[in-house]
């Protein structure tokens, strides 16, 4: 018999529930008010006291109305018909909703029961199998998706029986496998996991080197991240966290993209829906919505599964994992998953650590990057998950403790600069402060350095020199003017600028210049630094402003025009005319000869 | 306020805070209403047979042995197209001597849309302004405030911009409102003849500031109204939000919540974004755009306030004194509004963002310049013309009492930067420049 309780306080979303049995800590109950049942989950246990969040509005909740506890967590259904769905936090799937508004207490089923789905047998009988095996595979939306040995399955298996290739719908068994004691259980083509315990089916999880491409050039090329990495976008309001994150969901290399719209702005995942179902994925030549899902929690959406979304989005993503791909995870923005923490932890009274965020703060978003990574399957396929996530820092000021507890975890910092956002320096990422840890990694040099070139890692390096330099200079120059410092120290600032300018700076909202493949970022960036190695002659400071101005503004076009088109061609051409008007001749023969 | 009618009358009070009463009762619904000595109140808290009212009027004059009786409803307003042409306060009675609303009563504060069920906002809402359509171009279904200290004509701004675009209502919440302000309004409206298209839900500084509370929601169950069941086109005024955020803070602080960053709620953001959100474009037509007004104090936009909001709104408006020119600007430094993209070039001339971006980065570099200049350092040829495009462009172009169509914005930029640059200084697009830098 299941636990039953009564409600015997209510302060907002937090309800005290007393029970007449046992409760776990995480499980699910729903509260009968009038004739709905809302959703909540157990946050806390105090003697016959369960205090529950519900993930609704509690308005017209009355004392001692009727709880019912589920005996499960908080879970999510995992199969194939995910992709390009649109669910909320708890993954409702919210185009299955009636009506125009969001309806109480209306929970609607993640996956379609009535879909046929082509399934192909890969394993067969005799096999020996083990949670996370591939028995076979169903087309979804074109991808690869792998039906597998249900994650909660321990120890071995031996399939008795398997599916032939054939129709199949997600409740039907496509295999039976025997346990240890000869018991049989059954495999459909859907199962449930708890959203808060890591799905662990692999063999290993390695360090991951391999880059992902995402075609923003001040990642791949100055702080790339890598297949299976985490990273981070910290950055006052405004300054391009979203457009950042959009752009590298449009672009990324991955197989599977999950945005998790996670307490942010409704128009803005409603740019998704519209967008996504047009674009076209370049490498696949599909809608780049056939790969995509979306958990939408937007800022107006109950806060209690604000929190659940990230996690929901996280066992997705390590669903699609263990298939063997390469997943892409974002979620916008962590922030306020942090404050849906803060709210609960202060309801609950407990005792606040720093600006009121709960204590163990730093510890829950730890667990939560280390859920991202690569990983090595069972059956030597590989799989990863690269998480980003946003952080929108309190007054922009990141001495706060979301910002400080996801610089201990994550691997890559974008920090974005409120100085470049004012002046439209976009994306605004700083190219000083920003890193890439994986720069360090002798595995992840090795791999880049025959992707590239030889020469990459020194060419990236010698590019941050030379950044540091120019803003070394710009200060100087702002303190002693500019006849204050010699005409070559004008040189260096303006070397410095056309990097910014034409690496760093890009247009998201161009077509051409929103993504730049590898290759096209190579061949600028050598072109770049050819420049910046070269010597100018110049008689005054104000010669070397006109000069260079002319110079990116040149560059800016190539950056508008397609790769090596004939426009391309005519501007580089242009650009070599006006390099050969002041350029040092010994020093385009050293560069020569190198 | 109706009553039900049998209902329970409580007579035992038995704590009284600023904000807050408690007493004993049974089968009371959480965020119901109740009537506490004349006073409106609301249900904030229930522990076992605690029940916690939060006091709309404020607690002074309350006793212990008030009488109060629980209405079986959250706050609420009758809706009706005759709400069109009323003034109200935030309780939504009306305050104009007319009749009470006929209508169907609808709880305030109500769910939210589903994300799915929007329409991408497509719609630009031209004001005029250049400082707004032509670097911040504001689209229907957005939510946008303007961020401006006490002193700059905020509320003059938003009317102008108000019966410029052409909406089918204008709904004015107003929070700590000052009586003139509202007599402003008032008369603003009335003197364009636009009364019968304006629904205001007014509470002013003579009022007790936690019935602030109520007029966002008030306001916003009113616009759904009309943009869900008439598929109207919706504008809805905010002011001043400052003072509703710390109207949260009273009631919050009174129920011992641990404050967070400027001693406001944790849960502001939540609070903010709830009213906020409901800007929307519904696929019908209807659609609901808020402009609101948060006031800084020293222009300082890191406070919670301001902060909060500006992570939730799209965009946001600064208004700035330039002294160059002696008149209010729209700073194009710290100005956004970020549904712009959506219209920008599409719905208008193919260079309005190159000659948008442009002039403001000339800007920028002319703020470089002056910068320069009051240190103390000569200043280049370019530096000298960049400060004199900036002159231009802040008269011409930025400052608020510019009235004209953004075709004609455009030619003015292409002019300007025709005067003082070179086009390689500029940096547009060749083919833009081809077609529209003007021939001399
Ligand atoms: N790469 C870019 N190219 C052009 N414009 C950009 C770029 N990045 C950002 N912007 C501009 O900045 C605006 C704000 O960007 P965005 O919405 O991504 O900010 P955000 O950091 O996510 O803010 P918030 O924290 O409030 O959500 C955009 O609407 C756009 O106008
Ligand atoms: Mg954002």
């Amino acid at each position: 018999m299941s636990t039953k309780g009564k409600v015997k306080g209510i302060v907002a979303n937090l309800v005290t529930v007393e029970v007449d049995g046992p409760v776990s800590q995480s499980e699910i109950c729903y509260i009968k008010t009038g004739q709905t049942d809302l959703m909540a989950e157990v946050i806390k246990i105090y003697g016959n006291n369960a205090f529950v969040q519900v993930f609704e509005s509690t308005r017209g909740m009355l004392i001692n109305d009727e709880v019912r506890f589920d005996g499960h967590l908080l879970e999510v259904s995992l199969g194939p018909g995910i992709l390009s769905k649109n669910y909320d936090g708890l993954q409702n799937d919210l185009d299955k909703m009636e009506g125009v508004f969001l309806k109480r207490g209306q929970y609607t089923y993640a996956l379609d029961k009535d879909k046929v789905w082509d399934f192909k047998p890969l394993a067969k009988v005799g096999d020996k199998v083990q949670a996370g095996s591939w028995l076979g595979e169903v087309d979804e939306n074109f991808m690869p998706h792998k039906i597998m040995v249900p994650f909660s399955f321990k120890g071995f298996f031996e399939i008795k029986s398997i599916a032939k290739e054939g129709q199949f719908k997600i409740d039907d068994t496509i295999a039976v496998l025997i346990d240890r004691n000869k018991k049989e259980v059954k495999v459909t083509m859907v199962q449930k996991w708890p959203v808060k315990v890591p799905i662990t089916a692999f063999k290993e999880k390695p360090r991951p080197f391999k880059l992902l491409e995402t075609g923003v050039r001040t990642i791949d090329t100055l702080n790339p991240i890598v297949e299976g990495g985490t990273g981070f976008i910290p950055g006052p309001f405004g300054c391009g966290k979203t457009v950042l994150q959009h752009a590298i969901s449009k672009q990324a290399e991955a197989d599977i993209v999950i945005v998790a719209a996670c307490g942010e702005r409704a128009n803005e995942v409603v740019e998704i829906f519209t967008e996504f179902p047009e674009l076209e994925d370049v490498r696949t030549g599909r809608k780049l919505m056939e790969r995509t899902t979306i958990i939408a929690n937007t800022s107006n959406m109950p806060v209690a599964s604000r929190e659940a979304s990230v996690y929901t989005a996280m066992t997705i993503g390590e669903y699609y994992r263990s298939m063997g791909l390469r997943v892409l995870m974002l979620a916008d923005s962590t922030s306020r998953w942090a404050q849906a923490l803060r709210e609960m932890s202060n309801r609950l009274e407990e005792l606040p650590g720093q600006d009121a965020f709960p204590m163990d703060l730093s510890a829950i978003i730890a667990n939560f990057y280390a859920r991202a990574g690569f990983v090595n399957l069972y059956n030597g396929e590989s799989g990863s998950i690269t998480f980003i996530g946003t952080v929108s820092p309190a007054g922009g000021n990141l001495k706060e403790p979301v910002t400080e507890s996801t610089k201990k975890v994550a691997r890559c910092f974008y920090a974005l600069a409120q100085q470049r956002a004012d002046s439209k320096r976009y994306p605004a990422v700083d190219p000083i402060d920003s890193y890439s840890k994986y720069l360090e990694y002798p595995e992840f040099l090795d791999y880049i350095e025959k992707k590239i070139s030889d020469n990459w890692i020194d060419m990236v390096n010698q590019t941050k020199t030379i950044l540091q330099r120019g803003k070394e200079i710009y200060e100087q120059i702002n303190i002693l003017g500019d006849d204050g410092v010699p005409v070559d120290y004008h040189i260096s600032f303006w070397k410095s600028e056309v990097i910014d300018f034409i690496i760093l700076q890009q247009d998201a909202f161009d077509k051409v210049d929103q993504s730049t493949p590898i290759e096209r970022q190579q061949y600028m960036l050598e072109s770049v630094l050819e420049i910046c190695e070269s010597d100018f002659e110049f008689e005054s400071f104000s010669e070397v402003d006109n000069y260079f101005k002319r110079i990116i503004n040149v560059y800016k076009q190539m950056n508008y025009s397609e790769f090596k088109s004939e426009k391309f061609n005519k501007f580089e051409k242009e650009l070599k005319s006006i390099i050969k008007e002041r350029i040092v001749e010994e020093s385009i023969l050293a560069t020569e000869t190198n | 306020m109706e009553t039900k009618a049998f209902q329970k009358i409580y007579t035992k009070v038995t704590q009284i805070t600023k904000a807050t009463c408690s007493l004993n009762a049974q089968g009371v619904g959480y965020d119901e209403l109740a009537m506490i000595h004349g006073k409106l109140a609301q249900v904030v808290k229930i522990i076992g047979d605690i029940v916690t009212l939060q006091v709309f009027g404020g607690t002074e004059g309350i006793p212990t042995n008030a009488e109060v009786t629980f209405l079986g409803k959250a706050p609420s307003l009758k809706v009706s197209d005759d709400l069109a042409g009323r003034f109200f306060n935030a309780y939504g009675d009306p305050i104009d001597g007319g009749p009470a609303i006929e209508g169907e009563e609808i709880e305030i504060g109500g769910p939210s849309v589903n994300p799915v069920r929007r329409k991408q906002p497509s719609e630009l809402i031209a004001t005029g302004i250049a400082g707004i359509d032509l670097n911040n171009t504001l689209v229907s279904g957005q939510k946008i405030p303007f961020f401006a200290d006490p002193d700059q004509p905020y509320n003059q701004v938003m009317a102008m911009v108000a019966l410029r675009a052409k909406t089918d209502k204008i709904i004015l919440g107003g929070m700590g409102l000052t009586n003139d302000d509202y007599l402003f309004y008032k008369n603003v409206f009335d003197n364009a003849g636009a009364l019968d298209r304006i629904i205001s839900f007014v509470n002013t500084t003579e009022n007790p500031p936690v019935e602030r509370l109520l007029v966002p929601d008030m306001a916003l169950t009113a616009a759904e109204y009309f943009a869900v069941k008439k598929n109207q086109t919706v504008l809805v005024l905010l002011t001043d939000m400052t003072l509703y955020a710390d109207a949260l803070s009273i009631v919050s602080n009174r129920m011992d919540q641990i404050p967070s960053k400027d001693s406001m709620p944790g849960s502001l953001y939540s609070d903010l974004a709830k009213i906020y959100e409901k800007a929307v474009q519904f696929p019908a037509g209807g659609s609901i755009t808020i402009i609101a007004v948060t006031t800084l104090s020293g222009g300082d936009i890191t406070h919670a306030i301001p902060d909060n909001t500006g992570y939730i709104t799209e965009g946001q408006l600064f208004l700035r004194k330039d002294t160059d020119i002696g008149k209010v600007i729209v700073d194009p430094f710290r100005s956004l509004s970020r549904l712009k993209q959506l219209v920008i070039g599409k719905k208008t001339r193919e260079d309005h963002p190159q000659v948008m971006n442009s002039s403001i980065r000339l800007f920028a570099d002319a703020a470089n310049a002056k910068t320069k200049l009051e240190n103390g350092f000569d200043l280049t040829d370019y530096d000298e013309r960049s400060l004199k495009f900036a002159k231009d462009y802040s008269a011409k172009l930025l400052a608020i009492d510019v009235n004209v169509e953004i075709d004609e914005m455009l030619n003015t930029g292409w002019e300007l930067f025709n005067k003082h640059f070179k086009p390689e200084e500029v940096g547009i697009k060749q083919e833009l420049v081809d077609k529209f830098w003007p021939k001399n």
